[in-house]
């Protein structure tokens, strides 16, 4: 008997888990069918892929007819472009259940493949947006456990709120003496610590994330601009991005945006964001010509987001882990 | 020097800590969807036995702490240190009470332990799993009682106070887990 190697086969999660997944997404399927919203499927292999240098993207090779010679083929981080493309193509409200791909991303809350909820929906902003998410998310937990009225706060009132700190004014030095009040190290590297956005991001998973959403569904809005990914930034002192950001239990499970479609704009994010990857020494991927293509033909006036169906399953079943929801994690795979 | 990127964190990786060497207790991945990866890391130091908690940003990394663990066999205790041989070599090390601390008491003569060393310093010493040691001092069990109940406290000959059930007397040798203190069987 080898044992410990033989034990390698089997999966993570009981029947009951397997259970409790299939029974949520026959749910969402039902209540997206009831909302006459569309579901659709995308590739998960792209000759293009994301520039935000946050993520990082699988690569694969396809080598055969059409690319005799080889050709590189990512894994989508989501399947955001393409639905875009519907979207722009005249699709309506669409959904999609897919599995993404995040290079380098594996811990309590991350496995470097999981399943993502996708939705658009036309004529919508983010506010709208976020009353539908809640009464999915809700109508997906109650059974499982009662939930306080849902919340929402802009990311400015929760900064300070929790930290006592204004994060769209405050500078290096107000946000280096809250970390420290908190008792957070500092990053080492000099780049990161004159990074604005590193420090709202350290303090803001350290110390705020993990109060948000306790027994309730939180929402959070309008970001800091430089935070604005694929969102409209609304004009106003200062200007902030129409992204909002669902958080239950501290857990972070759905982000959403009043989509930019603008094709000048986000071009212009596109070469901004190569520029940050080839300036930290990671790799700079193909910009995604299609998308900036459907963008120039007209995407409809839309809101879309995304959410963590593996982290939904953690939270309706209580568990610690997301290793505990899925048949088999990483390093079983 | 050797470093390791917060990729090969992981608990028990020996590090150095401000000078100090240290050992990563737990390591936790943090990300923001769309933001910047931190390892959130909990290092407990090897000289002082604090432990503190450090952030990272994903991609930095720590120096490794040129430590070595070895396993040689204790020889005996002077009062002061605790002597140990290299049982191929013969190479004799002492031991202070800061390395040995509460793991003193399951010390046995000739047992193998495991020595982890710091510039050929030891700084930690740990026993086997599982340690065999005699009842020094134990009240006779009540006649008719067997294994259930709730035991009684037994001394050991290294000077460990355990639990162990009724029917166990004085002079016998039993099997201790050192991990959690707790009786295992008869030896």
């Amino acid at each position: 008997m080898k044992a410990g190697i033989t034990a390698d086969w089997r999966p993570t999660t009981s029947l009951e888990v397997l259970k409790l997944r299939a029974r949520l997404l026959e749910r969402i399927r039902a209540f997206f069918a009831a909302r006459g919203v569309l579901e659709v499927e995308t590739p998960i292999l792209s000759a293009a892929t994301v520039t935000d240098p946050a993520l990082s993207s699988l690569v694969s090779r396809y080598t055969g007819p059409v690319f005799p010679q080889g050709q590189t083929f990512y894994l989508h981080t989501s399947p955001e472009s393409p639905m875009k493309r519907l979207l722009a193509a005249g699709s309506g409200p669409i959904y999609q259940i897919s599995k993404v791909f995040r290079d380098g991303e594996t811990g309590r809350l991350h496995n470097p493949e999981f399943t993502l909820l996708e939705w658009y929906r036309p004529g919508l902003d983010h506010h709208r947006l976020m009353d539908e998410t809640g009464e999915l998310v809700t109508l997906l937990l109650e059974p499982h456990y009662p939930l306080e009225p849902t919340e929402r706060l802009s990311y400015r009132e929760a900064f300070q709120h929790h930290v006592n700190l204004d994060p769209l004014t405050a500078s290096i030095n107000d946000f280096a003496a809250a970390a420290k009040a908190w008792q957070i190290s500092r990053p080492e590297d000099q780049l990161a610590q004159n990074d604005l956005d590193t420090w709202r991001d350290l303090l803001w998973t350290h110390v705020i994330e993990p109060k948000l959403g306790q027994g309730r569904l939180t929402f959070i809005y309008d970001y800091p601009a430089t935070q604005a990914s694929l969102a409209r930034i609304y004009p106003g002192d200062p200007p902030v991005a129409a992204r909002f950001e669902l958080y239950v239990n501290g857990i972070e499970l759905a982000n959403g945006f009043h989509e930019l479609a603008d094709p000048r704009e986000q071009r212009a994010r596109f070469v901004e964001q190569l520029r940050t990857r080839a300036a930290s020494g990671l790799p700079v991927v193909t910009m995604d010509e299609r998308l900036l293509a459907a963008l120039e033909a007209g995407l409809p006036d839309c809101a879309g987001v995304a959410l963590g169906f593996d982290r939904l399953v953690m939270l309706a079943q209580g568990a610690r882990a997301i290793r505990d929801v899925i048949a088999f994690p990483f390093d079983r795979a | 020097m050797a470093s390791y990127s917060t990729n090969e964190f992981k608990s028990g990786l020996k590090v150095m800590l401000d000078g100090d060497p240290a050992v990563i207790v737990d390591n936790e991945f943090v990300k923001p969807g769309k933001g910047q990866a931190f390892n959130r890391v909990r290092i407990r130091n090897l000289k002082t036995g604090r432990v503190i908690e450090r952030t990272f940003k994903s991609g930095e990394s720590m120096e490794a702490a040129d430590v070595l663990d070895v396993e040689m066999q204790f020889l005996y205790n002077d009062g002061q240190f605790w002597h140990f041989m290299n049982p191929d070599s013969y190479e004799q090390l002492a031991a202070d009470k800061n390395a040995v601390g509460d793991n003193a008491k399951w010390l046995k003569e000739q047992d193998v332990c495991i020595i982890t060393l710091w510039n050929g310093v030891p700084l930690a010493v740990e026993p086997p799993n599982t340690v065999t040691l005699k009842i020094v001092e134990t009240d006779p069990g009540v006649r008719g009682d067997t294994s259930g109940g709730g035991g009684k406290p037994a001394t050991l000959e290294t000077g460990a106070v355990v639990r162990v059930p009724l029917f166990v007397q004085n002079g016998e040798a039993i099997k201790v887990n050192t991990r959690t203190g707790e009786y295992v069987s008869r030896a």
